[in-house]
């Protein structure tokens, strides 16, 4: 990107050439995460989609099954998230005022709240793994069929592996956001990195939202 | 790029906002929690699907900032709303409506073959 040297008044260091102002080229920025947001709902959908297909021809061996999770890893995990949420929209919020330290010191506490939960989840894992709930020849389930319950548990590791995957990805690019914050990258003018960071990990925790009852909740009182 | 300008530079949404929002999240998912050891029948997942839906839409109107977006983002969102949808229905309404010999995994379950030329339970009453 060539930056004009001469009027930094006339034109913001980080407004693009192609983008009339500084505030249609976060626009365009949020618009764009949203596109790919929008793949990623029917991303995440697909998996939904065949959990609905297969809950609803095996109802019994599903709610066995899921009562075998861990709710409270689970529960606890969901208040992490929304927590980690509420730290992220506060750094976004900083952010926007210019607010430096603020802003530093929100993202830190959004990046420690995420990998808490990814520790908690894999503590979740070997308490699954040592509780002979990993699909494969290893897997033991009581008082149903085994083959129907280990379905459950084969879309349980493949939804929540792929929602910690997102997490992964989620918190190494926070690293980065967080480095441009620390030097000083934003201001009130530019801080659409921060914004858009923001919409990922947001829908990262709605995807959360959504699993948690569906493999945790819904057949409990079984 | 049609981006609609809004009149204000900045969407600054007051920090009372998030807290309130925080909050709210919370008490759902502890509600959602309890809810779940009582017996309703299948309204426990009616119940726990409603709840989930309230949270999502709370995260995604006020700490993804929808509620003050321009119309395009709304139009976006509500188009992958719509697609999902589109996913989830017809999808649904196929499995739904047929009988559970068809599924791929219960024909391997299933003691008895299926006749050379099958029909459909449903359709010989």
């Amino acid at each position: 990107m060539s930056e004009i040297a001469t009027s930094e008044a006339a034109h913001p260091a980080h407004l693009q050439h192609h983008f009339d102002s500084l505030q249609e080229q976060s626009q365009v920025a949020s618009l764009g995460m949203w596109v790919f947001l929008v793949t990623e709902i029917l991303f995440f959908g697909g998996m939904f989609t065949s959990y609905l297909v297969y809950r609803s021809t095996y109802p019994d061996a599903f709610a066995i099954a899921s009562k075998h999770t861990v709710i409270l890893i689970g529960a606890v995990n969901t208040a992490v998230l929304i927590t980690s949420s509420l730290t992220m929209a506060l750094a976004v919020f900083a952010s926007s005022e210019g607010n430096r330290k603020s802003t530093v010191n929100f993202l830190t506490a959004t990046w420690v709240l995420g990998f808490t939960f990814l520790v908690l989840k894999g503590i979740e894992y070997t308490i699954d793994f040592h509780e002979h709930l990993v699909p494969g020849a290893g897997f033991q389930m009581a008082g149903t069929n085994p083959g129907h319950a280990e379905l459950f548990f084969s879309l349980y590791f493949i939804m929540t592996g792929i929602h910690a995957l997102h997490m992964i990805i989620g918190l190494s690019v926070l690293l980065v956001i967080l480095y441009m914050a620390r030097r000083g990258d934003f201001s009130p003018e530019y801080h659409s990195p921060v914004e858009v960071m923001g919409l990922y990990w947001h829908f990262v925790d709605i995807i959360w939202i959504f699993l948690f009852p569906l493999l945790y909740l819904i057949d409990r009182h079984r | 790029m049609a981006i609609e300008h809004t009149e204000t530079t900045e969407h600054v949404v007051p920090k009372r906002v998030y807290y309130t929002i925080f909050v709210i999240l919370m008490v759902m998912t502890y509600t959602t929690v309890q809810v779940a050891y009582f017996d309703l029948g299948r309204f426990n997942a009616v119940a726990a699907l409603l709840i989930a839906f309230f949270k999502a839409s709370l995260v995604v109107l006020f700490f993804m900032h929808v509620k003050y977006a321009p119309k395009l983002i709304k139009l976006f969102v509500l188009g992958g709303l719509f697609w999902l949808a589109i996913m989830l229905g017809i999808t649904m309404t196929d499995y739904m409506t047929r009988t559970p010999q068809e599924f791929p995994m219960s024909r391997v379950n299933t003691v008895q073959p299926l006749p050379a030329a099958h029909v459909p339970t449903a359709l010989l009453g």
